[in-house]
């Protein structure tokens, strides 16, 4: 670099970057499918393209890691870095991509799909009845969850702020969309996605100002330059720590900590129930990796200024997050409240620092993804004739209906309270052990605390289910399709076998969690 | 092989287990067995109702079995303790934690208790809920009650101790709730469970600052470090662990829950919340030994717990008028007893231990009796509504005369042999507070010999005063309960009787290795003389007790004096918890779903949106506006912002 400026195109390790080229090229043949084959075939098609696709790029994934070094990590000029750890994210996120897949194409629980045919058609109108009652489900959700999955990927291993930012909206747009697209109680669905998108814009423009901030102070946006410098500059420092303040208001926005959460139960509540499992699980993956780039790579040298700060907001969110779950009624707004405190926990590990805290916030992640895609595989199960029936009092009884539904759904429920020998104990234990390694001390107090107040809105939905008799309205448990009792099953099976024996993943995640510059 | 556990002058010889050999290394099974029945009899359908109930007793005898087979292999080794790691369960880093599992001496009496006393149990709870439509489901939670506690007991580190913790929680809480058709069932079962994670915070605040002081949550490492840490970590830890103690023992403060939890079948009432779960906070104290001996504030502040709940228990035991109250009040005072005991430390940690597994006995054969009264009665609970019902149910009668010669400590009977060393241990203590302590043990026995006699007379002796159709309720026939019923109870009358003066002294050489040796004690006053007042109370408060009551009682509560209304209060602590802990909580609770859902509407919108919206808003599906979502981040991100600049221009210390 330097004074000179000739534009010389940076070099690309298309090894390095064959899983997001897969993902972005089979998202684009997506869009030609959706006008050339025909629309009885194209559910099908659009469902195995993109396992296809998501496989292919884990394959690439998993093939890419043994060989990556610190030398080679880095491609584009240092815009990227897909190193051990980002490697890891990705691999997470297409995981959890490839079971929420799996739900996205569910048709025989419902005719036609979980989607809207057409989603610009008025609510209520004659056309809207014919569809809701005839048409299949759009099948453009396919593409745009390959986009938004190619986004995150991206998002998690940029090196450089502008990149970050390109891979924010990249992932973003295609989720506000997606989420507009529920079959039923499309009013709430378009509304929770108009929500999503006005405040999703709203938290992108904090980014950008806190980026052009940080370009202030340091003069460049790549997570190097920033870094070295840090002290190294003749500029005012408060430019540096504004800009890390709204780069954090940002990504906080995307991993639902309080006060930045608002958006998630509306959100959660609104969005089709395949697209709020996705959301829940990837996004929080996505978001959370790119948090601890941020906070470890480019700002780490802050760590005495940022610490007390998002402590605060740790705090915060666990108790926000537990509090308010006690007072919902609706399972759907439950889970949401569960994970804006979940953020919480995870905020404990990213602070806790060092190799346990990002190894920690690593195994949680997957433990946590697997475990809400399940649960939120379940509430698609539980059906009236107006759709799911997610209201707390509809499941009173169930047990006795259907003794098999709620004996996974109450292991599920253990596993989110974090009872030992579920994944969730093991997760919950390795943040606040990482919190303690740290010197957090403070923030373990109030995890503890705030997971036990969580405990008692999850234990009131298993005491609804099991220890009351169903009533006359109490809605039916329907038979999953093979696709959702595929993701069921592999939902459940990690959560207990993440919970009985997680020494495999532990070590994993302890070795790969090195960031490279 | 060394010794395990010295106490020599100098510093601790550290804490060494052996590996398990032999049959011992299946100690696993254990509660592997319980576990498996449990998952048949909650997994299987109708089919299995007719067989799954003796399903369930087999898997809890054939532990009982196995369990006594090891403890007789357990004696002939030459270091008591051994332990077997199964695998690796969570690497992280500087926390290792293992799946393994610890049997000596504690865990061994432990072991013996659960299974022995739990078989006896199961078999009773086959005729007690044999008309009971949920009988399967019953076993199946009982079941998994069993294989928890049997977790709690033998893990060898303080993380797997929490597994079986939660797990009894977990089990305890379904069984309060069983008879979920009750509402009174439901309140109980939640009350419990708040109550309960109350104690479990502090247990796991306790294991991370275990971890954080010394690396390790293993008993040997703990155990053996422990005398090197700062006197104030130590208490805090102390603190922390009895916390977690005294929520899962009904012990004060958290006492409130226990005697709600008997609205659970009375087998339940017998087993998780008279003879084993409750004892786990004595389990954790005992075991922890080595922490709570190594700081005598802390040890003051065990024994206060101990003497203030044994006496709150029998003042309100002295008031209700619920069978089932009363023994659980009971139970409260008698745990009271154990703590003391494990507060005192050096020898009374055997004292306690001994105690507990004499109480096992007698309370649990004293709940059964109370399951077999009620079985012949129509479920009538009310003292003042039974009386002379010795001639129609013999067996009952008796047997729980012997547990109620047992509790109140008339020699031979095993309390005796068991009560009256922990009330001379308490006046062994150095200083006044050895009159303070002795005092307190010598009144509750006293006490204890009052209400439990007025039980006894009220249930078994004096006129009848059975509910009658005529009165608007049913006509009693009281009828001796069937042979499978009874047969538990003739047992645990006899380990009534037989336990203490069998177990007294050799329990306490069993228990060296882990606790240390039993001790001289010098008591404030002559050991006989300790004994002979304490048998003088005794007489004296179960004499008043049959003078007053003999002739029988008013069938309803009468008008009393301020003493008794507090006692029939729970001496108003059930008040204190309201006022102090719930009534904060609720306005928490209703405040942040204010700021979250209204607050920052009503800024904007002004107060007639507020008003107007009303609760109406509250039951809205969404109730949030895009704009004061916005607003509400915008705040957040300034004062985000304004933090961090703070902290950075040193504002904020």
């Amino acid at each position: 670099m330097g004074e000179d400026f000739v534009l010389e195109l940076p070099k690309l390790d298309y090894a390095a970057l064959a899983p997001m080229l897969i993902l972005f090229g089979a998202a684009c043949l997506g869009v030609l499918i959706e006008a050339f084959v025909p629309r009885a075939a194209r559910n099908a098609v659009q469902l195995v393209l993109g396992l296809l696709a998501l496989i292919g790029a884990l394959v690439a994934v998993v093939l890419r890691a043994p060989h990556v070094t610190d030398a080679n990590a880095q491609t584009a000029a240092r815009a990227l870095s897909i190193d051990q750890a980002g490697l890891f994210l990705q691999g997470s996120i297409l995981v959890l991509a490839i079971v929420s897949l799996l739900l996205f194409g569910e048709r025989t629980l419902e005719n036609g799909g979980p989607f809207v045919a057409q989603a610009a058609i008025t609510v209520g109108s004659e056309l809207d009845r014919n569809q809701a009652a005839k048409q299949p489900g759009a099948t453009e959700v396919y593409p745009l969850a390959l986009f938004a999955v190619g986004g995150m990927m991206l998002f998690v291993t940029a090196n450089d702020l502008l990149v970050m930012f390109v891979a924010l909206e990249v992932f973003s747009l295609p989720l506000y969309l997606l989420c507009a697209l529920a079959r039923r109680k499309r009013l709430l669905s378009q509304e929770a996605a108009l929500k999503y998108f006005l405040l999703g814009a709203y938290a992108s423009a904090f980014f950008l100002f806190g980026l052009a901030l940080v370009y202030g102070y340091a003069g460049a946006v790549d997570f190097r330059s920033i870094h070295a410098s840090i002290n190294n500059s003749p500029n005012d420092i408060i430019l540096l720590i504004a800009g890390l303040a709204m780069l954090s208001i940002g990504l906080l926005f995307k991993a639902a900590a309080a006060p930045f959460h608002v958006w998630t139960p509306d959100v959660y509540q609104g969005a089709p129930t395949p697209i709020t499992a996705f959301m829940a699980a990837c996004t929080k993956v996505a978001a959370f990796g790119a948090l601890a780039r941020v906070l470890y790579v480019g700002f780490d040298g802050l760590g005495w200024e940022f610490t007390p700060v998002l402590g605060v907001i740790a705090v915060l969110t666990m108790l926000i997050g537990a509090i308010l779950a006690v007072t919902q009624t609706d399972l759907k707004r439950l889970l949401a409240y569960s994970s804006i405190a979940n953020a919480g926990y995870l905020l404990v590990g990213v602070l806790g620092g060092g190799k346990e805290g990002l190894s920690s916030m690593l195994f949680y992640l997957v433990a946590y993804g697997f475990l809400v895609i399940a649960a939120f595989a379940m509430l698609t199960l539980v059906r009236d004739a107006d759709g799911e029936a997610t209201h707390l009092a509809r499941w009173a009884g169930l047990g006795k209906r259907s003794p098999l539904f709620a004996g996974v759904f109450t292991f599920l429920l253990l596993a989110f309270a974090g009872i030992p020998l579920t994944s969730g104990f093991v997760a919950k234990f390795a943040v606040f052990g990482a919190g303690i390694a740290g010197n957090q001390t403070w923030l373990v107090l109030f995890g503890v605390l705030s997971s036990i107040i969580l405990a008692f809105p999850y234990l009131r939905v298993v005491v609804m289910m099991w220890l009351s008799e169903p009533g006359e309205t109490t809605p039916s448990v329907s038979i999953p399709g093979a696709l959702t009792s595929t993701a069921l099953m592999i939902g459940v099976l990690v959560t207990l076998v993440l919970g009985v024996w997680p020494t495999p993943l532990i070590d994993l995640t302890t070795n790969v969690s090195n960031f490279i510059r | 092989m060394q010794p395990t556990l010295m106490l020599a002058e100098g510093a601790p010889a550290p804490v060494v287990y052996a590996s398990a050999t032999g049959l011992l290394s299946y100690m696993w099974l254990l509660i592997a067995i319980p576990a498996v029945s449990a998952l048949i009899l909650l997994t299987t359908g109708r089919w299995a109702d007719k067989w799954g109930h003796w399903l369930g007793c087999a898997s809890v005898l054939v532990s009982f079995v196995l369990g006594a087979g090891m403890f007789f292999e357990l004696r002939d080794l030459p270091n008591r303790a051994v332990q077997q790691n199964l695998y690796s369960f969570i690497p992280v880093g500087s926390l290792k934690v293992d799946f393994g599992f610890l049997f000596d001496p504690l865990t061994a009496c432990f072991v013996l208790l659960i299974t022995g006393v739990g078989f006896l149990i199961h078999l009773y709870a086959t005729g007690y809920m044999a008309h009971d439509p949920g009988r399967r489901r019953f076993f199946g939670y009982f079941n998994l009650f069993i294989a928890a506690m049997l977790l709690l007991v033998l893990g060898n580190n303080y993380v797997m101790l929490y597994f079986g913790w939660e797990g009894v929680g977990l089990a305890s809480y379904l069984l309060i709730s069983f008879w979920y058709g009750r509402p009174s069932a439901a309140t109980a079962g939640k009350k419990a469970f708040i109550m309960n994670r109350i104690g479990d915070a502090g247990l796991v605040l306790g294991i991370f600052l275990m971890f954080a002081q010394l690396g390790s949550v293993n008993y040997d490492v703990v155990f053996s470090n422990a005398g090197l840490l700062p006197s104030t970590t130590v208490l805090v830890l102390g603190l922390l662990l009895l916390l977690g103690a005294t929520g899962k023992s009904g012990q004060f403060p958290l006492q409130a829950w226990l005697p709600d939890a008997m609205e659970g079948p009375t087998p339940v009432s017998a087993l998780i919340h008279a003879a084993t779960m409750v004892t786990a906070g004595v389990y954790l104290i005992a075991r922890s030994n080595p922490i709570f001996s190594a700081n005598l504030t802390l040890q003051t502040v065990v024994v206060s717990v101990g003497a203030l709940t044994l006496l709150l228990g029998c003042i309100i035991g002295s008031a209700k008028d619920d069978i089932k109250r009363v023994l659980a009040w009971s139970t409260v005072s008698q745990i009271g007893y154990m703590f003391l005991g494990v507060g005192l430390g050096g020898g009374a940690y055997a004292l306690a231990i001994i105690h507990l597994l004499a109480h096992g006995f007698f309370k649990a054969n004293m709940f059964l009796g109370a399951g077999s009264v009620m079985h012949g009665m129509n479920d009538q609970v009310d003292i003042r509504r039974f009386g002379g019902l010795w001639k129609y149910m013999r067996i009952t009668w008796l047997t729980f005369m012997m547990g109620w010669l047992a509790i109140i400590g008339i020699p031979p009977l095993s309390g005796f042999f068991t009560k009256e060393p922990i009330i001379v241990a308490a006046f062994a203590r150095p200083g006044w507070t050895g009159w303070l302590y002795g005092l307190a043990a010598l009144i509750g026995a006293g006490l204890t010999a009052f209400y439990m006699t007025r039980l006894f007379i009220l249930t078994f002796h004096g006129p009848k005063r059975w509910t009658t159709a005529k009165e608007g309720s049913v006509d009693q026939h009281p009828h001796e309960s069937p042979l499978v019923m009874t047969i538990p109870l003739i047992f645990l009358a006899l380990g009534s009787i037989f336990a203490g003066w069998l177990m007294a002294s050799p329990v306490a050489q069993w228990l060296t290795p882990v606790v240390g040796p039993p001790t001289e004690e010098h008591p404030k006053m002559g050991h006989l003389t300790i004994t002979v007042l304490s048998l003088v109370l005794t007489v004296a408060g179960a004499g008043v007790a049959y003078w007053l009551f003999n002739k029988g009682t008013a069938l309803a509560p009468q008008p009393a004096g301020p003493v008794v209304t507090a006692a029939r209060n729970n001496l108003y602590t059930d008040a204190f918890n309201e006022a102090v802990f719930e009534k904060p909580g609720k306005w928490l609770t209703r405040a942040l779903v204010f700021v979250d859902n209204k607050g920052v509407d009503g800024v904007v919108n002004g107060l007639a949106a507020l008003v107007g919206g009303g609760s109406g808003r509250l039951r809205r599906l969404q109730t949030g506006f895009v704009r004061s979502y916005a607003l509400s981040m915008l705040l957040g991100g300034v004062l985000v912002l304004g933090a961090f600049v703070a902290v950075q221009l040193g504002w904020m210390g």
